[in-house]
């Protein structure tokens, strides 16, 4: 698998801290955090329980304030940006892959993945048209119609894939992709998502536990205790472990 | 997003159904209830809206509803007659009179003896006979109701199955013969006794004598008379109340709504159907909101604004609030078609669906607030926390 990487920095943080407030206690998730993204690449972040990882992500992706440090998201400062301004950035920006998949249950896949074209003001016939597109792409052609409780996992989560890729968006944040998922099941999610994901323009942060995938990462970026310990690849890592 | 958002309502059969019938349970508690309570009202002053005629109803000042009797001295017509703006009076006889079957039935009836000479005030609307029959001997009209139900004849005099009380047929009032000239139909009073018409002065020979025979008379206005003037000059110069139709239905309303328990009993029904409402259909929706809390989330964190979740869930609760409604409504209607009048005292009046509406929405409303509230406050983030 050959990295398209270009220049391009697609998020740069800084000294990111977040601090969690409840009552009397101050809990601290980042302490001066550091990170650069690169366009075209899969960044993957690991680390224990607790580390940060999710507060980071969410900060990145403008769901969260953070409470200091600078952050530049496809040369966006999310925070500048009002709420309603922030909603609409992410909507354009930010692709979502969640563990536990959130498909609605209601609905069709089609209909799942044409969520966020609908949110962009797209009528739900052309958004469900283009969605049947990019469900054909991750391997569900012929299913658009089906409910997703006649689903498995793995499936599942191919559909929120192609919900998190239907815009277009320039960065993709996946959280815990293939942890709901059996080992191999996991594995093939991943490889989608790596092989959709990679594109020029587009970063791609994987937020994993799992270290059967960390092979198809570019980079893996090691947190702990707020920090970002150290940035490693797949063959450097190997070779520490063996 | 709304069509998704009605796709997520009615996906969710088991809890769309129960909400669905947890409002239209509430609405058909509250509107029938009410119905029935509306039409109970309406029989406490029904002689007063069968009689569209007078301008004036006269009694006596202590007279509190139609039915509490407190006959007035016959000369009470001549000085109302002799009160400027006045284009006629005319006295009335209303009480309760034994009437005696031919199979030896007794009967409480309640009689109405109307002006001789005008027959004004007499039932509005005549099924058989004619109301000027009145003026033959001993005659009587009897509502259609009573000829089928209380006055039934079990053993007709010419023998043969029991049939209906009919034209031609004898009764006898007070051990005075009464013959069946007209059937009439009327409204049911409140305690559903079957109504007489008559002549006043037949219904005077009928009833035990008294001093005072007058129940109460009824007054038309001379054509550009000042009603509230002519109402003052009554009180001045009779010493008697004067009414409007409207204003002795008003009191007689208010009498039976301020000084009976009925208010209270029918009113705790209502109460009752608007918190089944609430804790059937309201905690349905705001438990519905809750389960799909993670898809909000998600698709709040997807970029989805604050007025597109809002409109989804406003959207979610007014759909079902109608829908419910609709089918509390209809299922009311269809009972107020179904069972009889005379069995069970039922009037839907215009207000009565719109007060169960308000209900239903101030429910809706609730735990869509409620539900929205929840949806507001609800972190984006938190969709990483599974």
């Amino acid at each position: 698998m050959t990295p398209i990487t270009t220049p391009e920095i697609a998020v740069r943080a800084s000294g990111v801290e977040k601090i969690y407030v409840s009552g009397d206690t101050n809990v601290v998730a980042l302490r001066g955090a550091d990170l650069e993204v690169r366009c075209g690449e899969i960044l993957m972040l690991v680390g224990p329980s607790g580390c940060g990882k999710t507060s980071f992500i969410s900060i990145i992706a403008g769901l969260l304030k953070r409470d200091a440090g600078q952050l530049e998201v496809m040369g966006q400062d999310p925070q500048a940006l009002s709420t309603e301004a922030r909603t609409a950035w992410r909507l354009r920006t930010v692709g979502f892959v969640f563990q536990q998949f959130n498909l609605i249950p209601t609905l069709t896949l089609a209909e799942n993945a044409a969520i966020p074209l609908i949110l962009q003001g797209m009528d739900r016939r052309s958004a469900c048209e283009k969605a049947r597109e990019i469900l054909n792409y991750v391997g569900l052609g012929g299913r658009e119609q089906s409910s997703p409780v006649r689903l498995s996992g793995g499936q599942q989560q191919r559909v929120a894939i192609a919900r998190a890729l239907v815009n277009s968006p320039k960065i993709l944040v996946c959280d815990e992709p293939t942890s709901a998922l059996d080992g191999a099941t996991g594995l093939h999610v991943m490889e989608l998502i790596a092989q959709v994901g990679r594109m020029p323009g587009r970063a791609v942060i994987v937020v994993s536990h799992d270290d059967r995938i960390y092979h198809l990462a570019d980079r893996i970026v090691r947190m702990d205790d707020g920090r970002v310990d150290r940035i490693e690849t797949p063959a450097a890592r190997r070779n520490t472990h063996v | 997003m709304p069509i998704f958002a009605l796709k997520m309502l009615f996906g969710d059969s088991a809890r769309f159904y129960g909400m669905l019938l947890g409002l239209a349970f509430s609405t058909l508690l509250i509107s029938q209830q009410a119905a029935i309570f509306v039409g109970l009202m309406s029989r406490t002053f029904g002689f007063i809206t069968d009689t569209p005629q007078p301008d004036l109803w006269i009694i006596d000042p202590s007279q509190r509803f139609l039915d509490d009797n407190k006959p007035l001295r016959s000369t009470a017509v001549q000085r109302v007659r002799s009160i400027e703006g006045i284009e006629w009076a005319v006295p009335l006889f209303k009480g309760l009179l034994v009437v005696n079957l031919p199979d030896g039935k007794r009967q409480v009836s309640q009689i109405i003896g109307i002006d001789d000479a005008s027959l004004i005030a007499g039932p509005p609307f005549m099924l058989e006979g004619a109301l000027t029959d009145l003026r033959k001997p001993d005659a009587i009209i009897v509502d259609e109701r009573a000829s089928r139900r209380e006055f039934k004849m079990n053993k007709p005099p010419e023998g043969g199955e029991p049939r209906p009380l009919r034209v031609g047929d004898i009764l006898e009032l007070n051990e005075l013969r009464a013959e069946v000239v007209g059937i009439c139909k009327a409204t049911q009073t409140f305690q559903s006794q079957p109504v007489i018409y008559t002549t006043y002065s037949r219904a005077t020979q009928y009833a035990p004598p008294e001093r005072r025979m007058v129940t109460m008379v009824l007054a038309g206005l001379s054509k550009g008379a000042d009603q509230a003037q002519v109402i003052k000059t009554i009180a001045e110069r009779t010493g008697l109340s004067a009414f409007t139709g409207e204003q002795f239905t008003e009191k007689t309303y208010v009498y039976w709504m301020l000084e009976t328990g009925i208010p209270i009993n029918f009113g705790t029904a209502i109460v009752l159907g608007f918190f089944v409402g609430v804790a059937v259909a309201g905690q349905m929706f705001y438990n519905f909101v809750l389960d799909n809390l993670k898809y909000f989330g998600a698709m709040k964190a997807m970029g989805a604004s604050r007025k597109i979740l809002l409109g989804m869930v406003f959207l979610q609760a007014s759909t079902v609030a109608v829908l419910g409604f609709g089918l509390g409504i209809a299922v009311t209607s269809i009972f107020g078609l179904t069972v009889p009048n005379e069995k069970l005292a039922f009037r839907m009046t215009w207000q009565i669906p719109l007060i169960a509406a308000g209900a239903v929405i101030i429910i809706c409303t609730a735990s869509a607030a409620i539900g929205m509230w929840r949806v507001l406050r609800l972190d984006p983030a938190d969709v990483f926390k599974g």
